[in-house]
């Protein structure tokens, strides 16, 4: 069964963002690191990088097929997680805990709101696997 | 959407499901790197009943093969199989296949899921030539691969008979329980290996018996996905990628399967023309030195400058690089740098010689090339 915890915000190409301490945490969701299959390869922005909301910011690979990450605010790269350039099956593992991508000090907080909850994710996967 | 016969042991399995040329195939079982692992470590077992079978039968089978073909024919005798090329008039390739003579009337194309339909009516249209009847089998056949070092013995004791004798590119039939299989000494992994059609309603039956047998020798179920990195590897074309209907042979570097002292063959005139006229655009290998992994599509440079694009692209499990083929307009010399164009940047390669992994050991002397 396809994990959606509560608390992260969704968007539609399947990222999540969780707030806390005024920064956003953003990873991939449990349901595309499955559809991806075993991350062999992950491609992140250097601390410091801005990104806008949108914007392809780097990439998750499995041995098959390549998905790009979209950022799901404006905002600038607080820190990546180095340690899923060695490991990046952790993503796997863990999506939404030790596997985590970026964080990133958004400049608008309230784009947070056009986001999807957990509930609204649910039923977009519903229609989106059928 | 069409099943093989062994999609319930697949489910059974929890495979991952993809569509694939029209069917529902297994992508991967337990992972793409384990699988494409076991393959080059013990052996593997693949469902490949997507696969067409096209059999041409009658008084001039033969002669009609020769003539719809590249390779030479005249080499083969009964029991041997070829890997050999269709090409159209103008000197593209149809479909690249592997030929089975059984005998001088009755030979069998095992030919690409993705062509069969293309390939059929091509070989209908042409067969007026001689007097063959072109018939469409693949419905009847259940396919199963096993792959890697541990194959033949596995093999072996599962049919009940010595499979060593069996040279590369050769192939047998053989009664087992009452089913006819016939049992080919190829592959596309570029290890030693078996491919056995049987008929489609006794593939269960013996892809269960491979996997009790197989178990002490550490056989696992592969997918498409471990087809797939065993075969960029290796360097082997695939349809769709290195090769396709405005492709010539030459340039996607299959030119020693292209026999020009044939009297004549469909494409001759324009292969000929291609070779007097020369072509800069030639596949290659390459691998990279800065980070990504590149695919199917991506530009690539020199100094900036495209050069063409990537066919094929993978993080190769067995060398864990990341390893690319595609073709390029104008010649750099092995161990030559150039760009691949990922995400926005350009990012350094090198040519390298394909194949990306050799095989090593005493199996190789008696399967030394795997497209004869």
């Amino acid at each position: 069964m396809t994990q959606i915890p509560d608390e992260p915000r969704y968007t539609d190409e399947h990222e999540w963002a969780l707030e806390g301490k005024g920064l956003l945490v953003i990873g991939i969701t449990d349901h595309a690191q499955e559809a991806l299959g075993e991350i062999v390869y992950v491609e992140l922005p250097s601390e410091g990088d801005e990104i806008a909301k949108g914007d392809s910011f780097g990439a998750v690979e499995s041995t098959k097929a390549v998905s790009d990450l979209y950022a799901p605010v404006k905002g600038e790269i607080i820190e990546v997680n180095e340690a899923l350039f060695n490991s990046p099956e952790i993503i796997n593992e863990d999506p939404y805990g030790e596997g985590w991508l970026i964080k990133v000090r958004p400049h608008d907080p309230t784009e947070l709101d056009d986001l999807m909850d957990h509930e609204d994710y649910a039923e977009f996967l519903e229609k989106d696997i059928g | 959407m069409r099943r093989t016969s062994l999609f319930p042991i697949h489910k059974e399995l929890d495979a991952k499901i993809v569509e694939f040329a029209g069917w529902e195939m297994p992508v991967q079982y337990e992972g793409v790197r384990a699988e494409h692992c076991v393959v080059r470590r013990q052996a593997g077992l693949f469902d490949i009943s997507h696969m067409g079978e096209i059999e041409v039968t009658g008084k001039e089978a033969a002669r009609f093969c020769q003539l719809v073909t590249t390779n030479d024919l005249g080499r083969l005798d009964n029991f041997q199989a070829q890997y050999t090329l269709f090409c159209n008039f103008r000197g593209g390739v149809v479909d690249d296949v592997i030929l089975y003579r059984f005998s001088d009337e009755r030979l069998l194309f095992c030919v690409n899921a993705s062509n069969r339909t293309q390939v059929l009516e091509w070989l209908k249209g042409l067969s007026h030539m001689c007097d063959v009847e072109i018939t469409d089998r693949s419905h009847e056949f259940a396919q199963v691969a096993i792959q890697g070092p541990a194959s033949e013995p596995i093999l072996s004791k599962t049919v009940g008979e010595d499979l060593g004798v069996l040279q590369s590119f050769s192939f047998r039939s053989l009664n087992w329980s009452g089913k006819d299989l016939t049992i080919s000494r190829t592959g596309y992994t570029g290890e030693d290996g078996f491919e056995i059609f049987l008929p489609w309603q006794d593939g269960q039956n013996l892809w269960t018996e491979l996997t009790t047998v197989g178990k002490q020798y550490g056989l696992k179920p592969c997918g498409l996905g471990a087809r797939d990195t065993l075969r960029i590897e290796m360097g082997y074309s695939l349809y769709g990628h290195e090769i396709n209907e405005r492709v010539s042979p030459f340039d996607a570097g299959l030119g020693k399967y292209v026999k020009m002292y044939k009297e004549d063959f469909i494409g001759k005139e324009a292969l000929q023309d291609a070779l007097s006229k020369g072509s800069k655009n030639k596949v290659v290998g390459f691998e990279m030195i800065a980070r990504g992994i590149p695919r199917q599509g991506y530009d690539i440079l020199k100094n900036g400058v495209s050069l063409g694009k990537v066919t094929s692209g993978t993080l190769s499990p067995t060398l864990d690089k990341s390893i690319g083929i595609g073709y390029l307009n104008k010649e750099v010399e092995h161990g030559g740098r150039i760009e691949i164009w990922i995400r926005g940047t350009a990012r350094e390669a090198l040519v390298v010689d394909l194949p990306f992994y050799k095989r090593q050991g005493r199996a190789s002397i008696k399967t030394q090339s795997i497209k004869n």
